[in-house]
């Protein structure tokens, strides 16, 4: 019998829950350290759920996921550098519209996603109703409704990690249109980036970085141990000398 | 990179961020209903009483006293129980050492050094730390913080401060080290520096036990009863209340001066209120903050009794390390209202300050005549046979509540800053300011004549 071992990312906004689900999920199985190099504390937790075993890192609770402070950042690398196998964004249900707009950037990075509806009994106390399979239908990744502190919803959720890591789920990530101005731009730089990145990154995310004039992500990119990585700073200097 | 830069339109974050917000709505417009339109407004009429500009600040205090009541009320009964078992076993301790026939200096050591002085540390700060962390766990879980955080945010701006530097004040009072690394939230530079520059400012839980156990031994000496821990918990919130104005005046007076800037705009999401799992929340609380603060303050103190213990009992002619240390510091000390074994204990204490008051004890011990520490009554007795007065103790604990921060908290902001500059004013900048007010203090007493 072989076990494999698997990596999960759990993101999300402050108070959503997300530290209450991934204490259930891993029990007291779990340690809290610093990120290599950064001093944002981190807790990381073990579970086994079908002869495969899971470990899971509960990233810092934010808002976004720019380089708008080293929490978003360490949030941000962890997702596309670490490249989880799965990665579950926790959504507050009586604050659906605010938290989406943290899963759909996430969407954009990785397809890997699972995205948890929790508060479920909250919502439902507040007179909220969620369609959370039409959801998943928008979305394209598989939503499943939890509430964590009454440990309802967990059995799917460990069903659907379970079908994700053994390829079980076909996933079909939303894409957000960006004005037709950005739309354009992104057009132009897909076919350069990827000629520097290869499918090492997803490509329509790094553009839209680079536009966005993300100066700690090139620093990130090159820092990264990809010989083809190693190219995108000659570039960006190749092209500064060009400007000047 | 630059070509990028040169693509994108001046605003294109903006573009970005208001994309992904339409695209969020519309999937929220597509796939939520509400059936019941007066629950969504719950919150925001209990947010129109905690976070009102009339009542915001009398209900803070009144919360604050409640949990230090609630905690001084509570902590008397398991703290004496503790204190008499760790006495029980002493004995048993000292006995197995005279079977063993172990040198007396073995036994002084371990016994009265090491084992002491942890077992002053357990039982004086585990039965405070056990009921403090779980209420506030509790009080943040429910969703009251933020909104504390709401209330204090005008005050911060009007001092030139960021409005997140009232979050992580509120973190400082678990753990100022822990509060230094929360200051990454916020962005300015400017902003952060005020906000780890004046963290120390508020009481740790190192230092709670040092006000709290102070305040009912000196400050309400003539009541008893309830008003004894009424009078000792409003002491104790007067102290927060006074780091808080200290925290605010030094914000204001940096960001006039050597950090000069305009307070940056962001907004506070509050977010709803929720009951917690109450049982949940307070094993964890425990499990989390207490055992772990605990932990440290074992491994750091019982070295440090080891030492005092040692110096306390080698002697130069007849006079003890200690003491020869203790009294060369004792002018200065005088002149704070302190003594030299008070501010030998604050400088012996630089690696934390769960240790201060052990080594005090143990110092005042190894040289006067009393052995025997079976309580907090007796406790009371060792500080006046050494010339203790309510000044002595108010001042201790204005120094407590004021003076450099901890070891791991120095090493925290350097880090942080990686600037030895900001690391040394961070050090020197409170420890002036007690000196300062410490100073004041004990000469407009004298001056008056209240002692």
């Amino acid at each position: 019998m072989s076990t494999n071992e698997y990596t999960i990312a759990l993101a999300g906004n402050p108070n959503t829950g997300k530290s209450t689900l991934f204490n259930v999920l891993t029990g007291l199985r779990q340690y809290t350290g610093n990120w290599p190099g950064k001093t944002v504390v981190h807790a990381e937790g073990f579970f086994t759920y079908n002869n495969n075993r899971y470990k899971m890192i509960d990233l810092p609770g934010t808002y976004s996921l720019y380089s708008n402070s080293a929490d978003e950042e360490v949030a941000r690398d962890f997702i596309i550098f670490e490249k989880p196998d799965v990665t579950i964004v926790v959504l507050d249900a009586t604050a659906l519209e605010r938290n989406l707009n943290l899963a759909l950037q996430v969407l954009e990075m990785t397809s890997s996603v699972i995205v948890c509806v929790n508060l479920m009994d909250e919502a439902k106390k507040k007179g909220i109703r969620i369609d959370t399979e039409k959801l998943a239908a928008t979305l394209g990744v598989p939503v499943v409704p939890i509430s964590a502190r009454n440990k309802e919803g967990i059995d799917t959720l460990l069903k659907t990690i379970d079908s994700m890591v053994r390829g079980k789920i076909k996933t079909n990530p939303i894409a957000v249109r960006y004005s037709p101005e950005i739309e354009q731009c992104i057009e132009k730089l897909i076919p350069r980036v990827k000629e520097v990145i290869g499918d090492a990154y997803p490509a329509r995310w790094v553009a839209l970085r680079l536009l966005d004039g993300d100066m700690s992500l090139l620093q990130a990119l090159q820092q990264q141990p990809l010989p083809s990585v190693k190219e995108v700073s000659i570039y960006a200097c190749h092209d500064t000398a060009k400007s000047v | 990179m630059n070509e990028a830069r040169a693509l994108a339109p001046a605003d294109t974050r903006e573009q970005i961020v208001s994309a992904i917000f339409r695209t969020s709505q519309a999937i929220c417009n597509e796939t939520v209903t509400y059936t019941n339109q007066a629950k969504q407004y719950e919150t925001e009429k209990l947010d129109r009483i905690f976070t009102s500009k009339l009542w915001g600040f009398p209900i803070m205090l009144a919360m604050l006293a409640v949990v230090i009541y609630i905690t001084i009320a509570g902590a008397n009964i398991p703290s004496g129980m503790l204190a008499d078992f760790f006495g029980w076993l002493e004995g048993y301790l000292t006995l197995f050492f005279q079977a063993l026939h172990a040198p007396d200096w073995l036994h002084g050591l371990l016994v009265l050094g090491l084992y002491r002085g942890t077992a002053w540390v357990v039982s004086v700060m585990l039965p405070p730390m056990a009921i403090f962390f779980p209420i506030f766990a509790l009080l943040e879980n429910y969703g009251y913080l933020p909104r504390v955080a709401f209330n204090m945010d005008r005050l911060f701006k009007k001092a030139g401060a960021h409005g997140k530097q009232s979050l992580t004040m509120a973190m400082g009072f678990g753990c100022n080290a822990a509060a230094i690394l929360s200051t990454r939230i916020i962005e300015s530079p400017r902003e952060r520096m005020l906000a780890i520059l004046t963290n120390s400012f508020v009481p740790c839980n190192g230092r709670w036990p040092t006000l709290i156990l102070l305040s009912s031994l000196f400050m309400a000496a003539g009541y008893t009863g309830g008003w004894k821990t009424l009078v000792t918990a409003s002491v104790v919130v007067a102290m927060v209340l006074f780091g808080i104005v200290v925290t605010l005046t030094v914000s204001w007076v940096l960001s006039k001066t050597a950090l000069r800037g305009i307070p940056t705009h962001y907004t506070l999401e509050l977010p709803p209120y929720r009951r917690p799992k109450i049982w949940d929340t307070i094993i964890r609380a425990t499990l989390d903050k207490s055992i772990y603060v605990l932990k440290r303050a074992i491994v750091v103190a019982a070295p440090a009794g080891v030492l005092t213990w040692i110096l306390g009992n080698i002697h130069i002619g007849d006079t003890t390390v200690l003491a020869y240390i203790a009294d060369w510091l004792d002018p200065f000390a005088r002149a704070l209202g302190l003594d030299g074994y008070i501010l030998m204990a604050f400088i012996l204490g630089l690696p934390a300050n769960e240790i201060v008051l052990p080594i005090l004890l143990m110092g005042y011990l190894s040289t006067g005549s009393l052995t025997e520490v079976d309580g907090l009554h007796s406790l009371k007795q060792i500080f006046v046979d050494h010339g203790w007065t309510w000044l002595t103790a108010l001042n201790m604990m204005l120094f407590s509540l004021l003076h450099y921060p901890c070891g791991t908290t120095l090493v925290n902001i350097y880090k942080e800053t990686k600037s030895k500059k900001w690391t040394f004013v961070a050090f020197a900048l409170p420890t002036s300011i007690a000196i300062a007010v410490t100073f004041f203090t004990a000469q407009l007493a004298k001056w008056f004549g209240f002692v």
